[in-house]
Parts: C-alpha cells; sequence; structure tokens
C-alpha cells in the first residue's frame, strides 16, 4: 500500500446495503455542515461587551467579528482614553488582518478531511476543532494586554488601575457594568467542533473495519 | 454488528443536541416571562392620594387634570407644538400634554445658547439675509406670530416650519432635522405683513399677506395720498422642498388696495389653489386722533362689512408665468389692475373688522371669525364658486369685483363677545377663540362634518372659560386635512392672577383643554407660563411625524449647507496655516479637549478659526468662546463651525468649553497667545 493510500485510507465499498450507505455518509454529512456553519461564522459576531452607565441609557456596545469591530468604538475609544487605554483598532491587529483567509483555510481542511478515512483526518481537522478556543485566547491575551497595559499619565490613572475585563460575564469599570457575550458566530464555530468530532468518531466507526 | 448498530446512533446524538438547544431557548423564555410577571403591580394608594390632594387643596378634577398631563421621567409626550415666540423673535417647542418647553429655536434674534449670532458665520449669514436697520447693522429683532408646518396632501409632514416676522415683513425656513433656521428672506416690496405664514396643500407656496399699508418699494409719499399711493399686498414664495429653501427667483406678489390685509389661509380639498385673506381698515382711514381725526380704532371701524379678498392662485401662477407683472425692486408684482381685469381676485363682504379666516378640513367652507361681531360666519366654497361663475356688476373703489354677501355665505353661528380664530377636530367641531368672553366655544359643523357627531350642524355646542384674552387656538393638527382632536391650547394674552407675582410684566398663559370628549366636557387641565415674549400662532403636530437627528449625520457637517463642509478639521489634521497676516485654526473639540490647545498669533492678525466637534455621542455638545470678543458658539456632535476676527489686542485669552460636557470640562481649555510683535 503506497503512503498516499495510507493516508486517504479505505474507499466506501460500492454495493454496501442502505444502512451501510448511511453509515460511510453520515461522516461526511457532519464534516460538510461543520465546514459551512465555520463559513458563515465568519460573517457573524463572535464576541459582544456591552457598557452600562448612567449617561448611556441605551448602553455603548461593540461586536468583535473575526476580522473587524462594529458599534460604539469610537464613543468607548473616547471613554477609554480618560483610563489611558489604547485605541480597540490596535488590538490584533495581524489576526484580523489574516483572519478571513486563515478561517477558509480551516474550512477547507475539513473538507479535506471527508476524503481522508485514515486517522490522518483527525489531524486536517484539528485546527477547526482548536479554532474557537484560539480565538478565545487571542481575545483574552489583548484584553489582558491593553487592561494592564494603561497609560500611567491618563487623567483617570489614578482612580482606575490597571484592570483584566472579563472575557465572559460581567465587570464594572468606573460607573460602567460590562458585560461580555459570546455571539452567534462563536457558538456556530463551537457547535461545528462538536460536529467534527461526532464525525470523525463516526468516520472511524464506519471505516476502521474496512483498514483492518 | 457494530456496523449494524451504529446507523441509529448518530440520530441519538442530533436528537440530544436539539433537546439541549431547545432547554436553553425555553430557560430563556421563561426568565424574561418571570421578569415580565416580577413588575409590581400598580399600587391603590387610594388613601394616601385623597390625604395629599386634601393637603394641597385639590378638587377631583384637579386629580384628574393631573392624572391627563403628568408625563414621568423618561417617558415622551405625544405631541410638539410650534408657538411662535412674539416679541422674541423666535419659536418655542413645546411637549403635549406635559406642556414642557423642549427648546427655543433661534430664528430672528441672536440667542447665545445655540451659538445664534454670536460670531458663528454660517448664524451670521442667516441673519445677514433678513435684512438691515437704518444704520446698516442686521436686523436683530422680529415679531413672530405664525408659524406653519409644512403639509404634504393637506396634512403635516414634518420636514419643515416657516414663520413670518410681522414687524419687518419677513419669512423664516427652519429644517425639523436638526430644529435650526435656515433661510429667511424679506419682503423686498413692503413692511408690514401678518397674513403669514400659510403654506398651501403641498408647500408649494408659502403665503405672506401685508398688514399695515404703505408705498410699495419704500418710498414716500404723504399720507394724505393714501388711496392713490398706499397698498397693501400678498407675497407667494415658492418653496424649493428638495434645496430646503424658498426660492425667491420663482416668487412673485400681486398688488392689493391700501386696506389692512389681515389673516390668511389655503384652500384644501375642493378649494385647493384658493388662497382666503381677511381685510379692516376697508374705510381707508388714515389716522390723525391728535389733528381731531377718529383714531384708527374707531376709523378703521365704520362700515358694516370689510372684504374677504378671494385669491384664485392658479390664475395668478399663470399671470406671473406669462410675465404679466411690473418690477419693484426688482420682485414681480401683479399689478392690482392686471389682477382685477385676469378675475384673479375677487372680494366677498364679511361682518367688519374680523380676525381668522380658516378653512374647514374638508375644504368646503371657510370660517371668518367677527371680531367686533359675535358671530362666525361660514362661507361655502361651492356657493363661492357659484358667485364667481355669475359674475358681478358690483366692484370696490378700485375696481375689485365685490360678491354678493348672502349668495356666499352659508351660515352664521352666535358664539360671544370676540370671536377671534378657529380650529378643528376629528369630530365634527370648530373651537373658536372668544377674546372678550375669555372663552374657548365648541360648535358643529355641518356639511360632510355634520355627521361625525349627533349635534344639529352650526350649532354653538359650549363654552369653556380660559385665563385670561385668549388670542389663537390650537388644536392638535387642527388646521389640516386630518385633525386628531384631543387637545386644544389657549394661548392667552393675560394671565392676571394665575401665577405668582413677578412684577408688572407678566407671563402669558398658555391653557391645555382636553377636547377628547363631546358636548360639554372641555375642561382645562393645565396652565403654563411662558414668560418671554407674546406667542401668537402654534401648530400642534403628532411626534411620530418628526424625524429630528439625534446627531449630525457625519463629522464635519455644515449645518448651513446640509452636507459635510470639506474643510472641515478632522482628528489627526488639527493645525494653524498662516498666510500673510490671515491665519486660520483648525481646531477638534472631543471630551475633554481641544486641540490645539495653544494659538499662538501676532497682533493685527485676521484669524479664521474652524472648529468640528468629532463626538458621535448623543448630546455630547461642546460650546467654545474666547473671551473680550464676543464670541460663543455651540457645536453638536459632528457639526463644524467657523468664525472670525481681528486680533487688535496682543494678551493672552484663555478660551474654554462652555458646555459642561465631562468631569473633566473645566481641563477643556487653551491659551490664545498674541505677541504685541505685528
Amino acid at each position: 500500500m503506497s503512503a498516499f493510500k495510507r493516508f486517504v485510507g479505505p474507499r466506501a465499498p460500492a454495493a454496501a446495503d442502505e444502512k451501510q450507505q448511511v453509515a460511510f455518509r453520515l461522516p461526511n454529512i457532519l464534516l460538510g455542515v461543520a465546514a459551512v456553519l465555520l463559513l458563515v461564522s465568519m460573517f457573524l459576531p463572535y464576541w459582544k461587551m456591552t457598557l452600562h452607565a448612567p449617561q448611556y441609557p441605551s448602553g455603548l456596545s461593540v461586536e468583535v467579528f473575526v476580522n473587524r469591530m462594529t458599534g460604539d468604538v469610537a464613543e468607548i475609544d473616547g471613554l477609554n482614553h480618560y483610563i489611558g487605554m489604547r485605541p480597540l483598532g490596535e488590538a490584533a491587529q495581524l489576526e484580523r488582518a489574516v483572519s478571513m483567509v486563515a478561517v477558509a483555510f480551516l474550512v477547507l481542511l475539513v473538507l479535506a478531511a471527508v476524503y481522508v478515512h485514515s486517522p490522518w483526518a483527525a489531524l486536517l481537522a484539528l485546527p477547526a476543532i482548536l479554532w474557537p478556543f484560539i480565538f478565545i485566547a487571542d481575545m483574552y491575551y489583548w484584553m489582558r494586554h491593553f487592561g494592564l497595559n494603561l497609560d500611567p499619565t491618563a487623567p483617570l490613572s489614578s482612580s482606575i488601575k490597571p484592570f483584566v475585563p472579563p472575557i465572559l460575564g460581567s465587570g464594572m469599570v468606573g460607573q460602567f457594568e460590562t458585560v461580555a457575550t459570546f455571539q452567534i458566530g462563536l457558538w456556530l464555530a463551537f457547535l461545528a467542533v462538536g460536529l467534527i468530532v461526532a464525525g470523525l468518531y463516526y468516520q472511524r466507526r464506519a471505516y476502521k473495519p474496512l483498514a483492518a | 454488528m457494530k456496523l449494524t448498530r451504529t446507523p441509529n446512533r448518530p440520530f441519538l446524538f442530533l436528537t440530544v443536541l436539539l433537546l439541549l438547544a431547545l432547554v436553553a431557548v425555553l430557560a430563556v423564555a421563561c426568565q424574561n416571562q418571570a421578569e415580565q410577571n416580577a413588575q409590581p403591580e400598580i399600587a391603590g394608594a387610594t388613601e394616601d392620594i385623597n390625604a395629599i390632594a386634601e393637603a394641597r387643596g385639590l378638587t377631583p378634577a384637579d386629580i384628574a387634570a393631573a392624572v391627563k398631563t403628568y408625563t414621568p421621567s423618561g417617558m415622551h409626550d405625544e405631541y410638539y407644538e410650534f408657538a411662535s415666540g412674539g416679541q422674541s423673535g423666535q419659536v418655542y417647542v413645546i411637549g403635549l400634554p406635559s406642556m414642557r418647553i423642549l427648546k427655543q429655536i433661534a430664528v430672528f434674534t441672536p440667542e447665545p445658547w445655540q451659538g445664534f449670532g454670536y460670531g458663528e458665520r454660517g448664524t451670521l449669514a442667516v441673519l445677514a439675509q433678513g435684512g438691515e436697520t437704518v444704520y446698516g447693522e442686521p436686523l436683530t429683532w422680529a415679531d413672530t406670530h405664525h408659524p406653519a408646518l409644512s403639509e404634504t396632501d393637506g396634512d403635516y409632514d414634518g420636514d419643515f416650519l416657516f414663520i413670518n416676522d410681522k414687524a419687518n415683513a419677513r419669512v423664516a425656513v427652519i429644517d425639523l432635522r436638526d430644529f435650526e433656521v435656515k433661510q429667511i428672506v424679506k419682503n423686498p416690496i413692503t413692511l408690514s405683513d401678518h397674513g403669514g405664514t400659510f403654506v398651501t396643500p403641498d408647500t408649494d407656496y408659502i403665503v405672506e399677506g401685508g398688514q399695515y399699508a404703505m408705498p410699495l418699494g419704500f418710498g414716500y409719499s404723504s399720507i394724505e395720498n393714501y388711496e392713490a399711493d398706499y397698498r397693501g399686498m400678498i407675497t407667494f414664495w415658492k418653496f424649493d422642498r428638495a434645496a430646503g429653501r424658498i426660492d425667491v427667483a420663482q416668487s412673485f406678489a400681486i398688488e392689493l388696495p391700501p386696506y389692512w390685509q389681515d389673516l390668511c389661509d389655503s384652500g384644501k380639498g375642493p378649494s385647493e389653489g384658493w388662497i382666503f385673506c381677511n381685510s379692516l381698515n376697508t374705510e381707508m382711514a388714515t389716522g390723525g386722533v391728535e389733528l381731531g381725526n377718529p383714531p384708527f380704532e374707531s376709523g378703521a371701524s365704520q362700515r358694516d362689512m370689510d372684504y374677504l379678498h378671494v385669491f384664485d392662485l392658479e390664475k395668478a401662477k399663470a399671470v406671473y408665468a406669462a410675465g404679466n407683472f411690473d418690477l419693484i425692486n426688482e420682485f414681480p408684482v401683479i399689478s392690482l389692475e392686471t389682477a382685477t381685469a385676469e378675475g384673479l381676485l375677487h372680494f366677498v363682504p364679511e361682518p367688519k373688522s374680523p380676525h381668522g379666516v380658516d378653512v374647514t378640513p374638508d375644504g368646503e367652507f371657510m370660517v371668518v371669525a367677527g371680531k367686533l361681531d359675535p358671530h362666525v360666519t361660514i362661507f361655502s366654497f361651492d356657493k363661492l364658486q357659484a358667485a364667481i361663475a355669475a359674475g358681478t356688476s358690483e366692484t370696490d373703489t378700485f375696481g375689485v369685483p365685490v360678491l354678493d354677501f348672502d349668495a356666499v355665505m352659508e351660515a352664521q353661528v352666535e358664539l360671544g363677545l370676540g370671536p377671534l380664530h378657529t380650529q378643528f377636530d376629528d369630530k365634527g367641531y370648530a373651537y373658536t377663540s372668544l377674546f372678550l368672553d375669555s372663552a374657548v366655544a365648541r360648535w358643529s359643523l355641518g356639511g360632510s362634518a355634520d355627521e361625525l357627531n349627533e349635534d344639529p350642524p352650526w350649532t354653538l355646542v359650549t363654552k369653556t372659560p380660559v385665563q385670561y384674552n385668549i388670542g389663537h387656538l390650537s388644536t392638535a393638527e387642527g388646521d389640516t386635512v386630518n385633525p386628531d382632536g384631543k387637545y386644544l391650547v389657549a394661548m392667552n394674552k393675560w394671565a392676571v392672577d394665575r401665577f405668582l407675582p413677578v412684577g408688572p410684566l407678566l407671563p402669558q398663559n398658555f391653557q391645555l383643554l382636553d377636547i377628547s370628549g363631546t358636548g360639554t366636557d372641555m375642561p382645562v387641565i393645565y396652565d403654563m407660563a411662558l414668560p418671554d415674549g407674546e406667542p401668537h400662532y402654534a401648530q400642534i403636530i403628532k411626534a411620530d411625524k418628526i424625524e429630528a437627528w439625534e446627531v449630525y449625520p457625519e463629522v464635519g457637517w455644515d449645518p448651513h449647507t446640509q452636507a459635510v463642509n470639506p474643510d472641515a478639521p478632522l482628528q489627526g489634521e488639527e493645525r494653524i496655516e498662516r498666510e500673510g497676516n490671515e491665519v486660520h485654526v483648525y481646531m477638534t473639540a472631543i471630551r475633554s479637549h481641544f486641540t490645539p490647545e495653544r494659538v499662538e498669533i501676532k497682533k493685527g492678525d485676521h484669524v479664521v478659526w474652524h472648529i468640528t466637534n468629532v463626538e458621535r455621542a448623543l448630546d455630547a455638545t461642546h460650546g467654545f468662546t474666547i473671551p473680550s470678543y464676543n464670541i460663543h458658539v455651540s457645536i453638536e456632535p459632528g457639526e463644524t463651525v467657523s468664525f472670525e476676527f481681528d486680533a487688535l489686542d496682543d494678551g493672552v485669552f484663555s478660551y474654554y468649553c462652555t458646555e459642561f460636557c465631562s468631569a473633566l470640562h473645566l481641563e477643556m481649555m487653551g491659551y490664545m497667545l498674541v505677541s504685541p510683535e505685528e
């Protein structure tokens, strides 16, 4: 058996009965749906922070997509300058620049795993499985970096000490209550992870006996 | 065996996923439900309310009035009322039913809070459009009378507001996106107006009727030549809705006899295209009480009848389009002779010295209030058309055809003493102010409105006393084709004993009446002191028709062009440029600093200063002043303002933000350093 054949693993037998056909198709469907969810998630918000204060009755919010931020960014930047926080646009510039291509690549790898019926499929799908966790870790890194590196000459530096804003849940900064929530894009990415894991599991179930 | 068992499992897996999702949705839904259920019930607390009422001496009617008008924090009013500011030269914006003043719109008179006329170039340019005093200075005083909301199909559309200045015959245009005045036009042929502003049903024209006759074109003629040389007028200002401006080049006037034209109204529905104006002093009294002549007040009140002026606007437009006009001060004026010959002007006798003429919502009738006659006289538009078609041989002194009163009159309703102005509701009632009786009369209309209530047509239903000397009244959308009823504001000239004494000059008293009932149910439910000029007319519009901007649409906005100023200073582009002795300062403002904070110039420099408020937050307005220069501007979020001055004195001048914008507002300042070297 060539190395390539070992890598792609066995093909589904042509004359399987209906139950077997389902067993072979199921992992493809799960992985395919996961790829679509990941693709769709690129155009949806992943994370949102809402700030509540008495003088902003409808709140201020920023929504983070994989490649951009929307919402009251300018207003939040304007407020942040009082505590010496750098403008949000300066965070994760590299990540935002490459993210669309990177996620698209993850999607292609997941689709490739549909055709690879060996344990290598897991390796191909691994980046997509890690993706939402990488996103959260990167968010946390930047939140921590921005929160802990406040300009010590800022007007309110004596009253607002460096802090790490919560990545999920609520916190207080000055008169602002901050509420951070995961958004639909991130949930879709998590759902994709679940589908990928399930897909890989059923793929092994279907093909392992053939390889033996 | 394993192989055959597995296909069932994935569906189990998906089912579990779906179930989990369902549980999550249910949990969220139940939480919302729980929050709604957690709202406390409205407490009865009847005894407490009674105790409070007793302690304050309030009657059950007072409590009902309070409940009808009290507007708790955060609740918005149902209507905007736009009231003229009288001698203040401004317009007031009042919320109904709370009767809270929401804004004073600077129109003809400098107003420091809005930075109107205190150095800002755009506002100075608007004021300059309004003409000059005899000393060559901008006119900064006005007697605002009659606001008119723009209309589409005879209904308020909430886009623009117009208002006239009786003292100097001017009309202003206010944009209701930012509630700021955009244009002032000064009548080019005469000095006094009263019958304005009234719009045609699609706001194609803004009507400005005159008041005191004088030689047109501002010339001199002895009062002995009154009949020969003095003239009245009506001006039709063409409104360009897309530009948001009056198009003076498409506007024209009609010369009228030297009667004193009074209030006007536009026809609507079947009477669209016709304009009606009252008149007084058809006696052509010229006063001179000091010479032993009858004073104007009696000289102008001798005849039993004055003339309702009826204009065929479509014919007038055609005559104007055909170039059949004279130029007075380069402004096209259709002569009285042409107006008569072309049949675009007719007179209908009306009981002497009436005040308001108001067209009913269905456009079928013109209601003329008697002022010196206890009746309102209702003319029928159909009968008017028939009378015009039949023709008449009778004319006034100037050859204007005078139709037969009885042929045009539909009904007269005796209301009481001093009827002035009439508005309408949605239930077939008309409401007329009675100045001498100090009351509001409710009476039933005839014609198509007759079936809307059970009262017989053309009948007085009830009167509610008001305090005191009511002038205009205004009902919700009450002069449109589709009145709302519900509220009526009595604009009382005298307050007398209604408020705490504040010296000999008393505030006006705006009284809110609940007219949602029928029959005799028409109580006063609020008294509002308005201590800033004597408003005349007001219009009331449903709040949801106005789409006011929260902040200017883009940063660098020039409200005077309603577009981005290409030279607006933006963040990161702040600078000071010098060209010879002219210095341009490009500044931005954001909480809590100006950039730059040091402006170093030389004595003798001419300084042009531009500031952009780069804020996007609702209410994040900054002010700006330079002491000793009488400069003050208001810079609303997104707005760019400009002002200029000559730095005549050397020294150090601290400029600062005048609007408490933030916790570090006091620190929002800078130094203008004017060095003595020239």
